[in-house]
């Protein structure tokens, strides 16, 4: 479709026309633009919603909301072309087979070997073996070798010595969808373990002695400790419900040795709808700032984070401190479980904070434990009430706990910002389907590549440019501050607003620190190349031509010097002026508040655009990343596509 | 007056003295004439708390047996908490604290009696004159001249003795024009921008009253700014109905008919008891002790500061807008062009020039646009957010222009030659200090104090070497462009530096500061030490040609 508008949120004036093409996997949009010739490219998998609203003089204006918090607002002329792009999006994003996804279509051109390379770069028997496991207290059990017990868990899960597979059986009949206690991560220093599983069976009176036999193994396995944990990470209030359908919680009376806590988090439809309100308070045209925090406050959004956060301490707490096992469970012990036990090992783990450790935690807690990827991102078109922003959630929390610890993890945001655009975007294989059953039936390892390998590859650009570690923040248990600094949660514009670059700060210190730090690096190699020769001068003082080949190394590394700021224009800021008349009569009301940015501005800056670089202090775009390409490393490898709009914008 | 009158129990012994996210001490308190000096009787690591009594916003006593307890509320916003032994001493060493820290004379403020103890390498009073100032401007441009018509205060009280006006208006016109406007605010020259000859003029309201006066000098003065068929801008920093108001008691604004070339702009920004109560909101809020996430949020909001913050940005954001997009002059006015307005001139300039964006062109954006500009700093710092007096005339301005700059700062971080430290410095001096800068609340006063004669500078201070180590932004390139900076809420924070300062753990977040200024230093020495050997090789390798070629 061609003289489409694609219409830039923060400022109508910014608009540009292009073209719109739909592709089996992608749509993109291509400006006119004689030079540049921008694109902006979207996965289909990436589309959350399309709405079509009323149409006006200049067209039928169209919005794709995506799942990775980019908003495109299109404006097509024709009503006939926008219905068609709309119905045939409406197909698109929802793909009923997994064939019809992109990952197996998308080939990053490695050949078969590299494939299975990048598969085996995270490796949870590794995992296992690293965490100590097993040992005289912990064994692998074969007991789901057929995924015969529990269907959502691996085949290979670590168990208390003492639990014997009729002990896991039983107690697997007692739980919500089979899913018996597992261990989530073992403490080699004190022996205490995190294990997980879903809500028992236990109604108002139902007890299985298999069940409290394994909980019983479970604190067995901890010699130091008298007695576990049972953390139910549901209000109390859900659990008690529960309880009616025959389900519930632990009852204290019947586990010997338990202490029982509920830790309030919400349920995915609350969680769901929250995202939502908060989305709604990012999507505001000009917000005051009373609109923007009331709206952040009555999203509930930080609270929730603050209550997975707060969950996650109590266990981390529990283990490092006091030495005592946790069991932790939710209803199906895959939404909240997941996201507590994740948090509690990145407290309790430095490995879990470096690059390679993270990933091994998101495979381990999400990916083998069951977590519902295709249902809660909605893969594959689906009951949209199984929706939820559950991983997302985590990532949040990470994020939050590196504002608070600057130095303490390899990683910078940029990475978690991948990882969230990934687990939407269905172009690795890694996050596909809701078990690792489904998966292995797929043959996701054959026929797709992963993600891992693909972020290790470009490892350079997330790397945290603040950490060292052998640095303090480094070293053992994180502390977060609990009470009373709630203002230690903070909105993410970073996520949430990921794609409107101007209300981001312009220019990056972490960019800034990894140029400089790599500079530091070529001036180490430098320096002893340069004392080599010196030496070898030394020696032979007879005058032996060394040739040099000094560099010019202020242009080379002069290139960071320049700033890292992203384009940047003044925004609107008169656009709150209804007493400003004006000055062409021909602009409706809401134009007359641009005047100012409208009609001179035009005349005496014809390239805005242009215009605008300098004004950043860009004077070379490619300075801003370390590696000196482009500045944000490709996600879609090759085109890198829904970034490039921003890169002369 | 003898201090010696006013201490009644000079010294207090096993004083325990408590701070949020400190272990408590025991120590020794003592009085002195104008600090509070608290010192720890431990060996190892001997501690010591010197306190300005004129940092002491409020204090509170309360008693459990014998032993008192003393709160005292700074105006760096810091909390303490002193345990006193014996009833009596408490009392005494309360009301000791409370009667030095009001002390209403000037004249008895620490600055007349601080003696340094650093060589003085440069007075600081005569470091930023606008004589200077001008002499950088003749370079570029002859349509402006010093005018020395206030020479003795007499045209204008609050104003400097020489000003920057354009070259074709007299001083008899000049002296015309201030009685035309509030307080002889008569329009002068704020900044001019080089790159397109743009002026930002500042003045305060016109007195056109309810029968719409005017003053021809006035419209002459600010024509002559133009450039001849082009418009100017008059950002008034009141909405219209307040200075539609403000005419009945023989104020105004500039009406169109008398102002034909001049486009007027109203902004709001808020003023005096508004700003004060939103301030003591906000760190009511900051200090709350309760675990709802949801009540901080609301309280945020409730306190409206986030509000002011992002009018005030959006107002001088528009003024910088005027000058360097549009090519038009502006004139900038609230009413008494004492306070709103110097925010919007001085915020503007941190936009458009990048010589306030330096530690030496940020002190002197200070002098010229707040100090010599007559912010009445006396007046508006006098309590900050503890306090429980409801006088009429404090008021967070110059604080407000410190958070903005933060902001701008944040979004740009590698554009400031200064960090963070510099502006809570700033804020630190203006409210309680050893040194005269912020003492009066014009050049007048301060003529009359001999402030220069008897008082240090800040400047004088702050300028040696050793001491502006330490407020250097590590990660500065110079950055000779405009810089606009994004005012929708999702770009605005909370001041943390300022706000959570004293009760948020701090240490992960220095040691990132830390980390941060090591890497540079890393670097910087190994290009030194690269740079020797190059040189060394090259010295060498033509020796060594030499050598060869006898």
């Amino acid at each position: 479709v061609e003289n489409v508008r694609l219409l830039d949120r923060l400022s109508s004036r910014r608009a540009v026309v292009g073209t719109l093409y739909l592709t089996a996997t992608h749509v993109i949009f291509v400006e006119n633009g004689s030079e540049t010739r921008k694109e902006t490219w979207v996965l289909h998998s990436q589309i959350s919603s399309i709405e079509k609203q009323a149409t006006t003089a200049t067209g039928c204006p169209l919005l794709i909301r995506c799942k990775n918090f980019q908003v495109i607002h299109l404006v097509i002329p024709q009503e006939r072309d926008c219905h068609d792009v709309y119905i045939s999006l409406i197909r698109l994003a929802r793909p009923v087979k997994y064939e019809e996804l992109y990952c197996f279509s998308f080939n990053p051109k490695l050949d078969k070997e590299e494939r299975e390379q990048g598969w085996k770069l995270v490796d949870l028997n590794e995992e296992y073996n690293r965490m100590g496991v097993p040992n005289n207290y912990w064994q692998i059990s074969d007991v789901n070798r057929d995924y015969g017990v529990c269907d959502s868990y691996p085949t290979e899960v670590y168990v208390p010595k003492s639990a014997t597979a009729h002990i896991i059986v039983g107690s697997s009949k007692f739980r919500s969808r089979r899913r018996f206690p597992a261990l989530s991560y073992y403490c080699k220093g004190n022996n205490a373990s995190i294990c997980r599983s879903s809500q028992p069976l236990s109604g108002f009176s139902a007890r299985c002695l298999e069940d409290e036999q394994m909980l019983q193994a479970i604190r067995k396995a901890n010699p130091g400790s008298d007695f576990i944990y049972v953390v139910d990470t549901r209000p109390k209030l859900n659990a008690m419900a529960n309880r009616a359908a025959g389900k519930g919680y632990e009852n204290e009376d019947n586990y010997s040795n338990i202490k029982f806590q509920f830790i309030g988090i919400e349920n995915i439809h609350v969680m769901r709808n929250s995202l939502q309100k908060m989305l709604e308070v990012c999507e505001l045209k000009s917000p005051s700032m009373s609109d923007f925090l009331w709206g952040l406050e009555n999203s509930g959004w930080l609270k929730h984070i603050k209550a997975i956060m707060d969950a996650g301490i109590f266990i981390a707490k529990a283990v490092a401190e006091e030495g005592v096992s946790v069991l932790v469970h939710c209803s199906d012990g895959w939404d909240r479980t997941a996201q507590v036990c994740s948090v509690a090992s990145l407290l309790l783990d430095p490995y879990y904070r470096t690059m390679k450790g993270f990933m091994v935690l998101i495979e381990k807690d999400w990916v083998s434990f069951g977590h519902k990827f295709n249902h809660r991102y909605g893969n594959l078109d689906g009951d949209p009430k199984e929706i939820s922003p559950v991983i997302d959630q985590f990532i949040e929390c990470v994020w939050q706990l590196m504002e608070q610890f600057p130095c303490a993890f390899e990683f910078n945001e940029r990475f978690l910002i991948h990882i969230q655009h990934h687990i939407y975007s269905c172009q690795f294989g890694n996050f596909l389907c809701n078990s690792q059953k489904e998966r292995r039936e797929l043959k996701i390892k054959e026929r797709t590549y992963s993600l891992w390998a693909h972020l290790w590859k470009n490892r350079a650009d997330y790397l945290n440019p603040l950490y060292r570690s052998d640095h303090s923040q480094t070293q053992g248990t994180l502390h977060p501050q609990i009470a009373p600094c709630n203002f230690l949660y903070k909105f993410w514009s970073g996520m949430y607003n990921r794609f409107e670059k101007g209300l981001h700060p312009r220019q990056s210190v972490t960019d800034y620190l990894m140029a400089v730090k790599e500079e530091t690096q070529q001036l180490e190699e430098e320096l002893e190349v340069l004392q080599e020769r010196l030496a070898n001068l030394e020696k032979s003082q007879s005058g032996n031509k060394v040739k040099s080949k000094q560099q010019d190394r202020s242009k080379q590394f002069g290139l960071y010097t320049s700033n890292n700021s992203l384009a940047n224009t003044p925004q609107e800021y008169s656009s709150d002026l209804k007493s400003f008349p004006s000055r062409s009569p021909s602009q409706g009301d809401e134009d007359s508040a641009l005047i100012l940015t409208q009609d001179n501005l035009k005349s005496s800056d014809p390239d805005l655009s242009a215009n605008s670089d300098q004004e950043s202090g860009v004077e070379d775009l490619s300075c801003r990343s370390p590696s000196g390409g482009g500045c944000l490393p490709s996600e879609d490898s090759g085109k890198d596509s829904d970034e490039a709009v921003f890169l002369a914008g | 007056m003898e201090f010696a009158e006013l201490i009644k129990t000079p010294r207090a012994d096993n004083v325990v003295l408590h701070r949020p996210f400190h272990p408590a001490v025991e120590g020794t308190l003592c009085l002195t004439g104008h600090h509070l000096i608290f010192s720890s009787r431990r060996r190892d690591n001997a501690e010591e708390l010197w306190l300005l009594h004129s940092n002491i916003d409020s204090i509170e006593k309360r008693f459990v047996g014998s032993l008192g307890t003393i709160v005292i509320k700074c105006k760096d916003l810091r909390i303490i908490q002193l345990d006193i032994p014996g009833m009596e001493e408490c009392l005494n060493i309360a009301s000791s604290i409370e009667a030095l820290s009001t002390l209403d004379s000037v004249t008895l403020m620490y600055p007349f009696f601080y003696r340094p103890m650093f060589e003085v390498l440069e007075d600081g009073w005569s470091s930023f004159l606008l004589e200077q100032e001008f002499e950088h401007l003749s370079s570029v441009t002859n349509e402006w001249r010093l005018s020395c018509v206030n020479k003795d205060f007499s045209v204008c009280p609050s104003y400097p003795p020489v000003v920057i006006v354009p070259k074709c208006i007299d001083d008899e016109a000049l002296r015309k024009v201030a009685l035309f406007r509030y307080g002889g605010r008569f329009p002068v020259l704020s900044y001019y921008h080089k790159k397109n000859g743009m002026a930002m003029l500042r003045s305060s309201q016109p007195l056109t009253g309810t029968n719409g006066r005017r003053c021809k000098e006035d419209e002459k003065l600010i024509n002559a700014t133009l450039r001849s068929g082009r418009r100017g801008f008059v950002i008034d920093t009141r909405p219209l109905n307040v200075a539609q108001q403000a005419r009945a008691k023989g104020g105004g604004f500039e009406q169109e008919v008398h102002y034909p070339q001049w486009r007027r702009i109203h902004k709001y920004i808020e003023r005096f008891n508004i700003l004060q109560e939103s301030f003591i909101k906000l760190v009511e809020a900051c200090n709350d002790q309760s675990h709802n996430m949801d009540r901080w949020l609301s309280k945020l909001e409730a306190s409206n500061w986030l509000t002011h913050i992002k009018e005030l940005l959006t107002a001088a954001c528009l003024a910088a807008q005027c000058i360097d997009r549009e090519g038009a002059s502006v004139l900038v006015h609230g009413s008494e062009g004492t306070d709103s307005t110097l925010q919007v001139t001085s915020l503007a300039q941190i936009i458009l020039d990048p010589r306030c964006r330096t530690i030496r062109g940020f002190e002197a954006l200070v002098v010229r646009e707040w100090l010599q500009a007559g912010h009445p700093f006396q007046q508006r710092c006098a309590q900050s957010a503890y306090s429980n007096s409801k006088q009429k005339w404090e008021a967070p301005v110059f604080l407000l222009f410190l958070e903005c700059v933060w902001q701008i700062h944040r979004q740009f971080p590698c554009s400031f030659e200064f960090n963070e430290h510099f502006l809570i410095l700033l804020f630190e001096h203006a409210y309680a200090s050893q040194f005269g800068t912020f003492l009066g609340n014009n050049e007048s006063e301060r003529a009359k104090l001999k402030l220069p004669q008897k008082t240090m500078s800040l400047w004088s201070w702050v300028n040696r070497p050793e001491e502006l180590s330490r407020f250097e932004n590590p990660i500065y390139e110079a950055n000779s462009l405009v810089i606009w900076p994004s005012v929708a809420p999702q770009s605005l924070q909370l001041w943390e530096g300022i706000f959570l300062r004293w009760n948020r753990p701090s240490r992960f977040l220095e040691e990132a500061e830390e980390e941060r200024i090591n890497i540079i230093k890393y670097n910087k020495e190994l290009q030194a030490k690269v740079n020797v050997l190059r040189r060394q090789l090259a010295e060498m390798e033509t020796d060594g040609e030499v050598q060869g070629e006898e």
